[in-house]
């Protein structure tokens, strides 16, 4: 899956490298501003209050 | 991740690495000789696998990915969850308290400040949501402030604001309980050192124009349905207790957060008692000596 991924990414090794850290870069940018807030409220065990 | 095709030491591309080598010019062979023992497998491995291990072969190799794809996402989770928010989070609480803009208290000697233990000027009601106190809480730092907002709402209030007042409790300096409730770690964990709290140590509430000050009295761990802690009297109780008939009991503060730590299996909790509380403009409390009091106003 990863290697099917370096094969399409265009360029000379270097320039894949770039692309990669943007790539990995953006996905934890997602994750870290919408996915994982989103998600964080369902999960058990974040109750801070008594009652 | 296999590659099973591809260019070979002697050019062939889209020809399996594993396939049999065609004869071929001398220099060629020569080269196939030399990259041969370089590069490749020993001859009896060299026999083609059937096609079907090669298909199983592949999607064991994609599950594989997936499962440490997983396995990372989760721990970018946790990175977030206990790293991430707290940088979020102090930034906007430290922002919150200095948007409030309040007068800062004048810089007197101590003695000037007018101590009462009578009822206290009535505080206006807040709305749920509305942030209308700062605490402070000099054995969790020089320069600890977070705002304290009205309602316990996890999203709303203690992801955001930090603080919460539980709504059903009494207002500070009043006659009953006044509890509040903090995260203990993440979002900024106000109450992350709550276990550091010892008898006699202060707790100091900041209204606009009001100092309530506050001293520990006993902390203890309970599970959350214990909600006798927040009693007008506290107690360890189920369910919450009714103001006494005469009038009496004491000006109580509550203060909870999770337990164990990472674990929000019991809670923290901690009681005080009103000491004394002041106009904010007659001075700072010497409980706040050496802490930072200025709530992000510079000048005053």
């Amino acid at each position: 899956m990863y290697a099917a991924l370096w094969r399409v990414l265009p360029g000379p090794t270097w320039l894949k490298t770039v692309e990669l850290v943007v790539l990995v870069g953006v996905v934890v940018a997602v994750l870290f501003t919408w996915v994982f807030p989103a998600i964080e409220p369902h999960l058990p065990g974040t109750d801070q209050t008594v009652g | 991740m296999t590659a099973s095709t591809g260019t070979g030491p002697a050019g062939r591309r889209g020809v399996p690495a594993w396939a049999p080598v065609p004869a071929a010019a001398p220099s060629l062979r020569a080269d196939r000789r030399r990259a041969d023992h370089a590069v490749r497998a020993p001859r009896a491995a060299r026999r083609p696998p059937s096609r079907g291990l090669d298909a199983v072969l592949r999607v064991v190799g994609v599950v594989g990915e997936v499962m440490i794809t997983v396995g990372v996402v989760v721990l970018l989770f946790l990175a977030w969850q206990l790293w991430w928010t707290d940088v979020v989070a102090d930034r906007a609480q430290a922002a919150i308290v200095s948007e409030l803009q309040w007068q800062a208290p004048p810089d007197v000697a101590v003695p000037a400040l007018q101590k009462h233990t009578d009822d206290p000027p009535a505080e206006p009601v807040p709305a749920l949501g509305e942030v209308w106190a700062t605490l402070y809480v000099p054995r969790f730092g020089d320069h600890y402030v977070r705002p304290v907002a009205e309602g316990v709402d996890k999203e709303t209030i203690l992801d955001k604001v930090g603080v919460g007042h539980y709504p059903q409790t009494s207002m500070p300096g009043q006659i009953g309980n006044f509890a509040v409730a903090g995260h203990r770690t993440t979002f900024g964990k106000p109450f992350t050192h709550i276990e550091r709290l010892r008898k006699g140590d202060a707790v100091v509430l900041r209204t606009e124009t009001t100092w309530y000050v506050y001293k520990v009295t006993e902390h203890l761990i309970v599970y959350p349905d214990q909600v006798g802690v927040l009693s007008p009297v506290p107690d360890e109780g189920t369910t919450v207790s009714p103001a006494p008939e005469d009038g009496a009991g004491g000006r109580y503060l509550t203060m909870t957060s999770c337990h164990p730590r990472y674990w929000a299996l019991q809670r923290y909790v901690v009681h005080g008692e009103l000491e004394y509380w002041a106009p904010v403009s007659s001075g700072v409390p010497a409980e706040l000596d050496g802490v930072d009091v200025s709530q992000g106003k510079k000048g005053s």
